[in-house]
């Protein structure tokens, strides 16, 4: 791109100018803000940018930008994001959705993303519940949250995501909070230029089955241990997390997923020569 | 006394455990045969244990073309006699076949033995034991070459061909083998002989069909595939792995089915056409990703290797049971592409056909090829070259009043490729208006259910819809599909040699329907046979859904894993003329 001769994009020009489905006062809104920050601070062209997602409130995000959007389906928008950033490795592909999504019918999917470290960058917004479908427990939600489907809690250990990342190979590994949108912003900056797969945990309340959640703001708190680059010490420390720190986890070193492209020369006739007797 | 005759073609079994290696002897007879100058199809049976059950190399070699079972088996041979009982009913015997046994692996097993066919003892496994570094399954390939009345010449050049990087010793060793099992064979009196023909083309073709189907697909443009691996589609996934990167490329092993079918999305999203192959289990898995492709709006190629199912089923045998999953597996009104190979060497056709398909109309298309078609080897003449190529209208410079989902004439929208500036859309699986966006609207869902069912049901699919052949004025009509296509196909030419006229009509085109070539095809029909391997007669109540089928229509249908064979549609049709 030439700098000199063509403006410089803004976060509105990221922004699509469909209105979001979300409830006022839903933490997504902030995501989706932190997300177009995100991409006019890195100066990328909508054009070559994939925001793909799966199904639930906020994976109707990609068509609020104004990016190649893919609302896929339920639990699968990692894998549409990987085919996509395998067959175009030119694009910034950025996978995003909630908890109910990546983390229980697309739980495979986020430990082989995580495994397979394909160059792109995955947002969960997380309000440990499932709210398309008006209030049921998450794989994120505390045990004792009392719902309709499960009257008096689930009883089940809340899925730790983080954990789950950095077990599974994840090159970088991130939490924030929706409310900061100035710190999600550079983390999701931060997230796109470094190579590999890179994880970040949002945590993004649901006022309208979650208003306990409100206190989230005052819960969070940037962690007092800067990143790491040792799997080691980040397990350390998620080992004493309150699920309330916010910042880089961890920074790898993992070389991103290679696949072997030649080039486009359609050589059929050496090919089927294989076959001949 | 015994009549040898020379017949059009001979059926030969090698059988042995899983190990003995009656599949290596069988793809060197197939290589050999075609060295002299045969035409031949090499198919496996064996059993659920990865390793040390039954299994049997099943041959038929002759000097025109195959692309069928016999009724009969002329030769069996046997290095050993474990598990042989399971599959015994997948190698029918006459009186006028020929077994050999060696004495040492016990009795030949009653419900071969029942069958009258001659016994010949000779002792297999003494001959390998003399020769140093000798094995069983050299010394039947020997046997087998010399009762048909093959030459030891391409069987020796087959083994320095195999076995010349094992080194001399290994070379010589198994020529040692076949020389003992040849000799061995000079005091037996053979059923047939081949007819070795003196004109030996040059340049012949050994394929399986799941080896042709990934090349189709290659040959049609595939520059992307996902794979997660399953019996019996494996193959064509493991021959795209490496020949993929030599066109530009790639591969990727997925998570599971569910994964593989969504990646498949994506990277045909970012405009690399794609596909990803499976069988009946990986296929339910992969429907709502299909009707993903089908909603928006993206192509997408799934090459299904039926087994006998439901659920995990027979996974090493073949039956033509995912045609109801295939045509109706998808919720909601979802029209897309089904198509079936009517033979090993057609998969490359129907494939790289299918590829364009599901390009040019932007939808997802299903292949269904299966366990019998996907695992046989097959000696074919080199295919000729066909020019359908994947070609997606792509909009690479998109105006200001661009939208992804246009309501056009044909159905077919032009489509921008991430990269395009001022070509951004989101791909959706909800309802969407023209632009993309989502949408409730009863005018919008009814815009683009016609739109999508346009597309497929007004394309031109020309003559590739079916193959039709035979007497084109028969009142005998027999309807078929898939790899039950070549065992009608052999019984209406034997009936043909008797003065019975047929004419065949092989669907290639499942779904969706077309009813006016359709009538066209069996016009004037009084009977029409439908034949197919299904209990349930999936094919017949697709045909009785789609079609109005003039005149008395039966069924010939079994479940697998028994292949339907040549002498049975002959019965049939003489059986049902008597009445």
């Amino acid at each position: 791109m030439n700098e000199i001769t063509k403006e410089k994009l803004k976060a509105s020009d990221y922004k699509s100018n469909l209105k979001p489905v979300w409830c006022p006062g839903c933490g997504d809104y902030h995501v989706l803000l932190a997300i177009t920050q995100a991409l006019a601070k890195l100066q990328l062209a909508p054009e070559n940018v994939g925001v793909v997602s799966g199904i639930g409130c906020s994976s109707r995000i990609p068509a609020y930008t104004n990016s190649y959007g893919f609302h896929s389906i339920h639990g699968r928008g990692l894998t549409v994001a990987t085919g996509l950033k395998v067959a175009r490795p030119d694009l910034t592909v950025i996978a995003a959705g909630g908890d109910g999504d990546g983390f229980s019918i697309g739980g495979n999917h986020f430990l082989h993303a995580c495994r397979r470290n394909t160059n792109m960058t995955y947002i969960v917004m997380d309000n440990e519940v499932y709210g398309m479908t008006k209030g049921q427990p998450s794989p994120t939600t505390d045990p004792s949250w009392d719902s309709a489907l499960s009257p008096g809690g689930t009883g089940l250990s809340p899925f730790h995501p983080l954990v789950i990342a950095l077990a599974s190979g994840a090159n970088f590994i991130a939490r924030t909070f929706s409310g900061d949108v100035k710190g999600t912003t550079n983390i999701i900056a931060d997230a796109i230029t470094h190579p590999g797969f890179s994880f970040i945990q949002i945590l993004s309340p649901c006022v309208t089955f979650r208003p306990d959640q409100k206190i989230w703001k005052e819960k969070v708190h940037t962690a007092i241990v800067s990143e790491t680059d040792d799997p080691a010490r980040a397990a350390r420390r998620l080992m004493s997390d309150d699920g309330f720190n916010t910042g880089v986890l961890y920074r790898g070193h993992r070389e991103p997923y290679r696949f072997s492209c030649g080039e486009e020369k359609g050589d059929i006739a050496e090919i089927q020569r294989q076959f001949v007797v | 006394m015994i009549n040898v005759s020379h017949n059009t073609s001979v059926s030969l079994a090698m059988v042995g455990s899983g190990g003995a290696g009656v599949m290596t002897s069988g793809s060197m007879m197939l290589e050999a045969a075609t060295k002299a100058g045969l035409y031949g199809l090499m198919t496996r049976t064996v059993g659920p244990q990865i390793r040390g059950g039954e299994a049997a190399a099943l041959l038929r070699l002759a000097s025109k073309p195959v692309h069928c079972v016999d009724d009969t088996f002329d030769i069996l041979v046997a290095v050993d006699w474990k598990g042989a009982e399971r599959f015994a009913a997948e190698v029918p015997l006459s009186s006028n076949s020929l077994i050999v046994t060696d004495p040492e692996t016990g009795d030949v097993p009653a419900i071969l033995a029942a069958s009258g066919a001659r016994i010949v003892e000779v002792p297999i496994g003494a001959l390998a034991a003399s020769v140093d570094g000798g094995r069983a399954n050299m010394v039947i390939l020997g046997l087998v070459a010399a009762l048909i009345g093959l030459t030891k010449e391409p069987l020796n050049k087959i083994i320095a061909k195999k076995l010349g990087d094992k080194g001399d010793a290994a070379v010589n060793s198994s020529r040692a083998a076949v020389h003992a099992g040849y000799e061995a064979a000079h005091k037996i009196k053979s059923p047939v002989k081949v007819d070795v023909t003196e004109n030996q083309e040059k340049g012949r073709w050994l394929i399986s069909g799941n080896q042709a189907a990934g090349f189709g697909a290659l040959r049609g443009g595939i520059r992307f595939v996902a794979a997660y691996p399953i019996t019996p589609a494996t193959e064509v996934l493991e021959w795209m792995s490496p020949n993929l990167p030599k066109v530009g490329g790639t591969l990727v092993q997925a998570e599971d089915e569910l994964a593989s079918i969504n990646m498949a999305i994506g990277a045909s999203f970012g405009g690399k056409p794609s596909l990803t192959a499976t069988s009946g289990p990986g296929l339910s898995l992969m429907m709502e990703g299909i009707g993903l492709a089908v909603s928006s709006e993206t192509p997408v190629v799934i090459v299904n290797v039926m087994r006998g199912g439901p659920s995990t089923g027979i996974p090493t045998k073949s039956e033509q049971t995912d045609l109801n999953i295939a045509v109706y597996g998808l919720h909601g009104d979802a029209p897309h592409i089904v198509t079936a190979a009517t033979s090993v060497e057609d998969c490359i056709f129907t494939t790289q056909w299918t590829v364009h398909l599901a390009e040019a109309m932007q939808t997802a298309a299903i292949v269904l090829s299966d366990q019998f078609m996907g695992q046989a080897s097959t000696i074919i003449d080199p295919p000729a070259n066909i020019s359908f190529m994947a070609q997606r209208l792509v909009e690479s410079a998109p105006a200001a009043d661009y939208v992804r989902y246009a309501v056009t004439k044909s159905g077919i929208s032009p489509m921008t490729l991430p990269g395009t500036p001022k070509g951004q859309y989101t791909a959706d699986g909800l309802e969407h208006n023209p632009k993309g966006l989502p949408s409730t609207l009863m005018e919008d869902h009814r815009d683009q259910l016609d739109k999508r069912e346009r597309k497929v049901s007004e394309f031109n699919y020309g003559d590739h819809w079916a193959d039709i052949e035979g007497d084109e004025n028969s009142d005998l009509v027999v309807l078929t599909w898939g790899s039950t296509t070549n065992a009608v196909r052999e019984g209406l030419q034997r009936l043909e040699s008797e003065g019975i006229k047929g004419k065949l009509v092989a669907i290639r085109l499942l779904s969706p329907a077309l009813p006016k070539q359709f009538d066209k095809a069996v016009i004037g029909a009084k009977r029409i046979l439908v034949v197919e391997q299904s209990h349930s007669g999936q094919f017949l109540k697709l045909l009785r859904a789609n079609y109005d089928m003039p005149g008395e229509v039966r069924s010939f249908r079994r479940a697998g894993p028994l292949i339907i064979r040549p002498g049975e549609i002959v019965d049939t049709i003489k059986n049902w003329r008597l009445q």
